[in-house]
């Protein structure tokens, strides 16, 4: 208990770097996956395949693979950029195709007589889209969406595998120095992702019974 | 031609014929950059220039036997065997975890919430950790125990919901025959859902198989730490390009046959169960492009609500 107290700042530089990578990087995989979910269903054939392809390849290879990449490859193709910024880069990429998968889905979950209904009755383009189908697809893309960036939480760990400085990295440099304390420092670290990934997950979980509840 | 919006005049055709070259040509001169990006001579620390990425002398590797021997051999190997166990016993604790999550008795039901939540909360990677260093159970056990805990958490939600999916008759008459709770459990409730689950079991195993490069972190001997660990060393570090392009493809033709394995299961289980659309509503659907609903690609291979 001792070498927690003791080292709780670390953990605590630890738990903002994590904080960093899952904001940052999330924020980035929402924009690209947007666009890729908007590139997926556009009427124009060379987007579609190029977001397909793209969305198949990434969801296809691990993590650690991409993060070698951006912390190894990349340097050794003389790209430059700190160990942050490359596994930001790496871990935006990762979940960009998920969140793309998400939104789409949720856009196609609006049942087609909405739509129609709405043209029926003599709205516009516009006003379909905006006030009909977006209000319902957001809602049904929203559970699905936590659920991606409590996967990202969980994901920033492995950034930690490639020269960041977050939990798991610093959990690893506690155990060296206090390898009395090996049981003490992982459940600390454990507590720390939960506190993120629990509520985060009893949120989507009370979204997800509202939203049933209104469909 | 769709629902959104009016049948498109001349001009708007033209727009969209415009917009979909201009598209193509902008996509391509992104793929030509990067190949051209690669293809360009590096110049090293020394000043010494090298040839880029491209150039064969990085490529003659991929004629060499050792390599393969190395990466298939012992990598590709020692990944499969790691994913093939974790798989089993994730499977087993996963059925574990969904019957006494639906236990009646609380003392039984509360902690195996607590305990799939904790593990479908941890990252695989710190669970790894934890085993290996609390246990000492070395990083072969440490990987396959870590990945089996947290994947027979997420399977053990799969197959709760797949039971609490099926209709309440199954579970009663099972009962009513005078089979004991267990034997209704395993013989009536399970295959079913499994049959239902198994799409997403399937796609679960998919995620298990790309999370065991995780072990390359706690110094497994895995694909990824024998081809781009220990690959650039022993044949030289010219390679790492090369290298990493060929793990890349073992990984991606490993999970994108999985995949195809779990979608076709999908469709078949989903064939016998709900009706497919008519033609007809398929291509009212494709219409709509998917501003409203699934049609962007095979109409049909997703509920439509």
């Amino acid at each position: 208990m001792d070498a927690i107290i003791e080292n709780l700042p670390r953990f605590i530089d630890a738990f903002l770097m994590t904080l960093r990578l899952l904001v940052i990087s999330g924020a980035g995989a929402l924009v690209l996956g947007t666009i890729i979910a908007a590139m997926r269903i556009s009427p124009v054939a060379a987007f579609r395949v190029f977001a397909t392809a793209y969305t198949e390849l990434f969801r296809n290879i691990p993590l650690t693979l991409i993060l070698f990449f951006c912390a190894f490859v990349l340097p050794y193709l003389q790209f430059r950029a700190d160990y942050t910024t490359l596994a930001l880069i790496g871990l935006t990429a990762y979940t960009s195709p998920f969140v793309a998968e998400a939104i789409r889905s949720g856009i196609n979950g609006v049942p087609i007589g909405q739509a129609e209904a709405a043209r029926a009755i003599g709205l516009s383009f516009g006003a379909t889209l905006g006030s009909i189908i977006l209000p319902q697809a957001i809602r049904m893309v929203i559970p699905p969406l936590i659920n991606v960036l409590i996967a990202l939480t969980k994901n920033t760990s492995v950034a930690g595998g490639f020269a960041v400085l977050e939990l798991f990295a610093t959990s690893r440099q506690l155990i060296n120095l206090n390898g009395n304390a090996t049981v003490a420092i992982l459940v600390a670290v454990a507590f720390f992702y939960l506190i993120i990934t629990v509520p985060l997950g009893q949120f989507a979980v009370r979204l997800e019974k509202k939203v049933a509840v209104l469909r | 031609m769709s629902v959104l919006y009016d049948v498109p005049g001349p001009k708007a055709r033209r727009l969209s014929l415009l917009i979909s070259i201009i598209g193509a040509v902008l996509i391509a001169g992104g793929l030509v950059a990067v190949v051209l990006f690669l293809a360009a001579p590096r110049v090293n620390a020394g000043g010494v220039e090298q040839p880029g990425m491209l150039d064969p002398s990085r490529w003659d590797l991929v004629l060499d036997r050792a390599m393969w021997r190395a990466i298939i051999g012992r990598g590709l190997v020692a990944t499969l065997q790691m994913a093939a166990v974790a798989a089993v016993l994730a499977v087993a604790w996963g059925m574990f975890l969904s019957i006494v999550r639906t236990s009646n008795t609380k003392w039984v039901r509360v902690p195996a919430i607590i305990v799939i939540e904790f593990f479908r909360g941890m990252p695989v990677l710190l669970l790894m950790l934890f085993i290996l260093l609390v246990f000492s159970t070395g990083s072969y056990w440490a990987g396959v125990l870590a990945l089996a805990l947290y994947n027979g958490a997420v399977i053990g939600e799969a197959l709760r919901s797949g039971i609490a999916s099926l209709p309440r008759g199954q579970r009663e008459s099972g009962l009513a025959m005078g089979l004991t709770p267990m034997q209704t459990r395993f013989s009536i409730e399970f295959p079913q859902a499994f049959r239902q689950m198994l799409p997403i079991i399937i796609a679960q195993l998919v995620v298990l198989l790309k999370d065991t490069s995780l072990s390359y972190i706690i110094s497994y001997q895995e694909l990824l730490n024998v081809g781009l660990k220990q690959g650039p060393t022993t044949f030289g570090s010219k390679y790492l390009f090369t290298l990493f392009f060929v793990v890349l493809a073992i990984y991606f033709l490993v999970n994108i046959s999985l995949s195809s394995v779990a979608r076709l299961v999908a469709h078949r289980t989903k064939g016998g169960r709900t009706r497919k659309p008519s033609k007809r509503l398929a291509a009212v659907i494709a219409q709509l492009g998917g501003a409203g609903v699934d049609g962007a690609t095979k109409a049909g291979s997703k509920p439509v609500d």
